[in-house]
Formats: structure tokens, C-alpha cells, sequence
């Protein structure tokens, strides 16, 4: 296929595309309409069972079967990441030598450190109150842990981060929302269900099983990005290929 | 006032779509996409979702441009170093 | 503006898939993917949004005081932000693969190493 014709087969499509898009966009509900059926239902649901942040209790309570399918998407992919960047037999590593840093980066980065793991800690635990949960906390405090690379160097990187460990979290993450669901089925009710008491409206013990799901997912998503970090950075600053050393030959 | 908001957060996130797609440099496409990322949790956040905001504004304007840098950078290694390999066995002919 | 959310995510989504299929390197392929994923979380929370309505979080307003917005489009918006930047480090890391067996990551001399 030549690269004229692919961009006519391409152009053709968009197009098309474009023009029932268009006229669909037309039949859709106006934008900020008051007409949100499922959303009001939603957000009773949420009420009764006393979760303050009702898109926590979405995710973990009410659809948590399609949270299970999410996490394990992020589960596989970061499972096959780790495969794809393996250090094969043909390729070794070397250490990255330290560079300096500038004072003012160092001071900045090791005082933003502690802070930041802290809102992701906050973020995490407050999923169930007020917006946050385990999927933007477990971000943020794999992110906090990554300003050491910036602040210090890449080997205190890595001395803060053996990896086996963050795999079993990662791992430990996923079996905890497995089991949590399967306590559903032990306390006699359907898979996942939310069985446990409900607590009081806006604290930290309420919403039943939506802070141990968002906990579990906390856990998964912090170890996940630092994985996944970890094996790009291996990657790009240590892991060379025997064709690399072809530059010190040359 | 949110409308107003709104309508400049829309206009920003579509011209930063378009500025992604088309910087064809996958390393400059990385910091065009970290803005695409600041700018959708801004119309997030001015659409009452803050945490879709929240979200989106540590994986898209950190994570996942980090990342593709990174590729980057492996994949220009890994073309330097074939380079080098192709040079030295010209010389060696 | 009764349609423009509509159509700004529309026009994001042709964008991303205009760069994806012209895309003469697999890096910038992926970074395009990413902007296409990112045109269903602005026509979910479009189809969300309440004129006037506040965050569906009841942490500090009385239930049933305010009008909120639509839930539901925020969870599945909020969950895929995640999982897709980890299904985009599966793809960046199978194009790592790639240019280590071939040595390129256009597409075009992909397909010609193939024959």
C-alpha cells in the first residue's frame, strides 16, 4: 500500500468520522443539562452507605467488580513491562556516575520529599472524604520517592528502592482487593459487596470496605509507577547492549 | 466567570492536542504533552471533577511524559551504539 | 458553548489518530495514543457536567443542598488516567524491544524489514 493511498483510506475515515460525530454531538443532552439519571442514583447510593466522596464510592463500592478489571489491567501491563525490559544475557550494566547538584535543587528537592509522600499518604487514606483515593495518592507518593533522583543521585535512588519488595506490594496490592471482595462472599452476600458497617457519615472509618479497597489500590498503584519507573531508568542510564561497546572500540 | 473559564480551558486543551500530535520530535512532543496534561486537569477541575483533576495531573504532566523521555533516550543509545558497531566494521573491512 | 465540549473532544480524538496513522516514529505514535485517550475523558465529563452544580464530594456541603455533578463518568474517567499511563509504558517498552531487535522505530522501514 502506497503512502498516498494509506493517507486517502485515512482521510476518507476521519472524515466520516467527523461528520456523524458531529451530527451525533447535535442529539446529545446539551452540555450542563439538569437530566442525570444515573448520577443521582449514584450519588443516593453513595449516601446510604455513608461515603462522603461519591465518586470513592463508584469505584469501590458500587462498580468495584469494574475496578477489579482496571487494577488488573494495571497489574498485567506492569507485569509485562518488567518482562519487555529484563536485563537480557547479552547486555550489562554500568553504574551511572554522580553528578553534581546544585545546592539550591538538593535543599528544594529533600524538603519537598517528606511533604509530598505525605499528601499521598493524606490523599490515599482521605479517598473515601474528599477527592483523592488510592489511584492519584499511590501516583503521588511513587512520584515523592522519584525527588530523590532529582535531589541527591541516581544511587540513592536506588538504595531507597530494591525493587523486589515494591514488586510484592505490587503484587500484595492485587490479592488484597481479591480477598477483600472475596470477605463478601464469607459474610454470606455477593462478591465484593459491601458488608461491613457503614461507620459514621465523614470520618476516616466510614464507607465500609471503601477504605480497605482504596488502600489495597493504593498500595498497588505506589508500587506500580515506582516498577515501572525503575525499569525505564534501568533502561536508559544503566542497562547497555553488547552494541554499545562498540563506542570504546571505535 | 466558570464558563469563561471553561471555554478558554477547552480551547488551550485542544490547541495543546494538536501542538502534541504535531511536533514530530518525540522528546519536545514529551513537554508538549506534560502542558496537554497541566491543561486537562485545569478543564477537570472547572468541570467539577477534582478527582479526575487530581489524577491527571500526576500521571499526565509527570508520569507518562517522563517516561516516553526516557524511551527516548534508550532508543538514541541504542541508534548510537548500532552506529558505532556499523563504523567500526567499515574500518576493520 | 452547548456543544463545544462535544466537539473539542471530538476534534482531540481525529487529532490523536490523524498522528498516530502519519506517524513516522513509534515514540511519537504512542505520545498520540496518549492524546487520543485523553479526548473520551473530556466527552465523559462533558456528558457529566450540571450547569451550577458543585463536586460530587460531601466532605464539607450539606447532602441534598447543592446540586452536583455526574459521578459515574468520574470513575471511569479518574480509574483509566491510571491504568492508561500503564498501558503506555507497555507500549513504550515494546517499542524499547523493537529498536533493539531492529535497530529503528519508524514504522515504514518496520514494515520493509519484513519484505
Amino acid at each position: 500500500m502506497s503512502r498516498r493511498f494509506r493517507l486517502c483510506v485515512l482521510a476518507l475515515g476521519l472524515l466520516a468520522f467527523a461528520a456523524l460525530f458531529t451530527a451525533a454531538c447535535a442529539e446529545l443532552p446539551p452540555f450542563g443539562g439538569d437530566r442525570h439519571p444515573y448520577g443521582d442514583r449514584a450519588v443516593h447510593a453513595a449516601l446510604l452507605r455513608h461515603t462522603a466522596n461519591t465518586v470513592s464510592a463508584v469505584n469501590f463500592d458500587q462498580r468495584a467488580l469494574d475496578t477489579l478489571g482496571e487494577e488488573s489491567i494495571l497489574f498485567a501491563s506492569v507485569l509485562g513491562t518488567v518482562v519487555l525490559l529484563r536485563q537480557t544475557s547479552d547486555e550489562h550494566r554500568t553504574v551511572p556516575k554522580p553528578s553534581p547538584v546544585p545546592d539550591r535543587t538538593r535543599r528544594y528537592g529533600l524538603l519537598a520529599l517528606p511533604v509530598t509522600l505525605l499528601i499521598g499518604l493524606y490523599v490515599v487514606a482521605h479517598g473515601q472524604l474528599s477527592p483523592g483515593g488510592g489511584f492519584q495518592g499511590g501516583v503521588v507518593v511513587a512520584t515523592a520517592v522519584h525527588l530523590l533522583y532529582i535531589a541527591v543521585d541516581y544511587r540513592a535512588l536506588e538504595r531507597v528502592r530494591p525493587l523486589g519488595p515494591y514488586e510484592i506490594a505490587d503484587a500484595a496490592g492485587e490479592a488484597a482487593y481479591v480477598l477483600t471482595g472475596a470477605g463478601g462472599l464469607l459474610a454470606g452476600a455477593a462478591y465484593l459487596a459491601n458488608v461491613l458497617p457503614y461507620g459514621t457519615f465523614n470520618t476516616l472509618s466510614s464507607g465500609g470496605t471503601v477504605p480497605l479497597l482504596n488502600a489495597a489500590v493504593g498500595v498497588e498503584v505506589a508500587a506500580a509507577v515506582v516498577v515501572l519507573l525503575a525499569r525505564f531508568l534501568g533502561q536508559a542510564l544503566e542497562i547497555e547492549g553488547d552494541e554499545d561497546r562498540g563506542e570504546g572500540k571505535g | 466567570m466558570d464558563d469563561v473559564l471553561g471555554g478558554l480551558a477547552l480551547l488551550f486543551v485542544a490547541a495543546a492536542a494538536t501542538a502534541a500530535v504535531l511536533n514530530r520530535d518525540p522528546a519536545r512532543q514529551a513537554l508538549v504533552l506534560s502542558l496537554l496534561g497541566l491543561g486537562l486537569a485545569v478543564l477537570f477541575t472547572v468541570l467539577q471533577a477534582p478527582d479526575v483533576g487530581l489524577s491527571q495531573l500526576a500521571v499526565g504532566s509527570a508520569i507518562t511524559p517522563l517516561m516516553i523521555l526516557l524511551t527516548v533516550r534508550k532508543v538514541r543509545r541504542i541508534g548510537r551504539g548500532r552506529q558505532a558497531e556499523d563504523d567500526g566494521k567499515g574500518r576493520s573491512r | 458553548m452547548s456543544v463545544l465540549p462535544y466537539l473539542v473532544a471530538g476534534w482531540i480524538f481525529l487529532v490523536g489518530v490523524y498522528g498516530m496513522a502519519t506517524s513516522r516514529d513509534l515514540v511519537h505514535a504512542v505520545g498520540c495514543l496518549s492524546v487520543t485517550q485523553s479526548s473520551t475523558y473530556v466527552l465523559l465529563l462533558a456528558v457529566g457536567y450540571r450547569k451550577g452544580g458543585s463536586a460530587p464530594v460531601f466532605s464539607d456541603i450539606e447532602p441534598g443542598s447543592r446540586p452536583v455533578v455526574d459521578p459515574v463518568v468520574q470513575a471511569l474517567a479518574l480509574t483509566d488516567v491510571v491504568v492508561g499511563a500503564t498501558v503506555t509504558a507497555l507500549l513504550l517498552a515494546l517499542v524499547v524491544q523493537i529498536a533493539k531487535r531492529h535497530g529503528t522505530t519508524d514504522p515504514d522501514a518496520l514494515s520493509e524489514l519484513k519484505g
